[in-house]
């Protein structure tokens, strides 16, 4: 289990438990937090789920797989700490992650 | 006009497969679809990654299972509209009068929407400044490239269609390449090719940028990018392309009077009817308690939908269930010769 902060593009938090093996996506969409569209169900086949991690926890996130830097290339406005949630598994070292969401994911 | 005995928007697997099972009912079908092929996401998002969950096909690509399942509805002869989006719908007594954004009509008294997370469209800049050049000097797709003859000509993206273009129009105009990092996706070759421009001075390319700012008061003059730690340049331009992929948008679907949830559609999970009496709707875009967003749920999603359609198209004959193995009728249909 890990707290994750989502934070929406007008500064409104979300602090959500997330249950381990769930993705930062998952916990988002079944929390109905607003902002994460996540169109293809998690298959890295859209960039809907996009968010910004905050800097400090952006490199102690597992790397990205191959793959997800193209999809990224179509999200909205993606920057160095650009991320598709839905490859972002959640265990408890992720407790106290905070990601920042997009003004929009389309 | 087209009349027919349902129009089904979208064609991914699962409006296909409907497509199937009205033609084995013995009902007519037209599909409209948005992209300029077959397929839906399927084709257009993953035709070469394997899939594995398709029941009896331990393993197919996007792009296998769209042409069989093209085959699979070659018996029932069926009219494909693509490049083409439903834009209006009317009811019209117990029909619906449908019209689309190239001006066909259609009327039938069936419509399925199996239109996936809505329409694939090109995602644009983020730059409102973007939006007054829209269509004109600020481009996501090419129609003409006479156009680009002896002009500066700045293209965004790292894919196939930003490299395949830059590359293209570096004949003929001058040619800026933009992409947010230093990898690039689209081929090798095309990777390889680019590069060799640049050093043969053919073709600028910026990487790590991205737009900031799209410059000109009534003709576009320049483009002003920036980069992860907010330095930025200005190029001049005449043209400025955009390739980052596609989006989904569920588009003039929203304004049909339809009961939305989260950008799916609720339906009854006995005929998949939405609604609105006459619109169906199946696949990635309807929801119920339990929905899987499954390409199998989809197809038994459009069978139990297409027997829905029948009684709206035949409000006079009785539905007899029948087997392929065994029903003359079925295999009539199918063009199979009897013994």
């Amino acid at each position: 289990m890990a707290k994750i902060t989502y934070i929406e593009h007008s500064g409104q938090k979300h602090e959500i438990d997330v249950a381990n093996g769930l993705t930062v996506m998952e916990g988002a969409v079944q929390n109905d937090i607003p902002g994460i569209d996540a169109d293809c169900g998690g298959s890295m086949a859209c960039a809907t789920c996009h968010v910004y991690v905050k800097e400090d926890w952006f490199p102690k996130l597992p790397n990205k797989e191959t793959g997800e830097d193209d999809m990224l290339d179509q999200a909205y406005e993606p920057k160095a700490n650009s991320r598709l949630s839905c490859q972002i598994t959640v265990s408890d070292e992720l407790n106290g992650l905070v990601v920042h969401l997009p003004e929009k994911q389309v | 006009m087209i009349k027919t005995d349902a129009l089904i928007i979208g064609a991914g697997p699962t409006g296909l497969f409907c497509a199937h099972q009205l033609g084995i009912i013995g009902l007519k079908c037209e599909i409209v679809d948005n992209l300029d092929k077959i397929g839906g996401q399927c084709i257009e998002l993953y035709p070469d990654k394997p899939i594995y969950d398709i029941p009896a096909i331990p393993e197919c690509t996007g792009e296998e299972l769209t042409n069989n399942l093209i085959e699979q509805i070659k018996p029932f002869n069926i009219n494909f509209h693509l490049s083409d989006r439903v834009q209006e719908i009317k009811k019209e007594k117990k029909n619906w009068r449908v019209k689309t954004l190239n001006g066909k009509e259609f009327l039938t008294p069936n419509i399925v929407i199996a239109g996936g997370v809505g329409s694939f469209e090109p995602r644009k800049f983020p730059t409102k400044s973007a939006d007054k050049f829209d269509g004109k000097t600020v481009l996501y797709s090419i129609k003409d490239k006479t156009i680009f003859k002896d002009k500066s000509v700045v293209i965004f993206g790292g894919g196939d269609s930003a490299l395949d273009w830059a590359i293209e129009l570096s004949k003929s105009s001058k040619v800026t390449l933009i992409h947010r990092r230093d990898e690039f996706r689209g081929a090798q070759s095309s990777v390889d090719k680019v590069k060799e421009l640049q050093k043969n001075n053919k073709l600028e390319i910026f990487t790590k940028y991205s737009i900031k700012d799209i410059k000109g008061n009534g003709k576009l003059e320049s483009v002003e990018i920036k980069d992860d730690d907010g330095n930025s340049k200005l190029i001049s331009a005449d043209y400025v392309l955009g390739f980052f992929g596609l989006i989904m948008q569920l588009g003039p679907i929203l304004d049909w009077g339809l009961n939305i949830d989260k950008k799916t559609i609720p339906v009854n999970t006995e005929t998949f009817e939405t609604n609105k009496q006459g619109i169906f709707a199946i696949g990635d875009i309807c929801t119920y308690p339990g929905k899987l967003k499954l390409i199998l749920s989809g197809f038994h999603e459009g069978a139990l939908a297409a027997r829905g359609c029948f009684k709206y198209a035949r409000p006079d004959e009785k539905l007899r269930f029948e087997f392929t193995t065994t029903s003359k009728a079925v295999q009539n249909r199918l063009g199979l010769k009897n013994d």
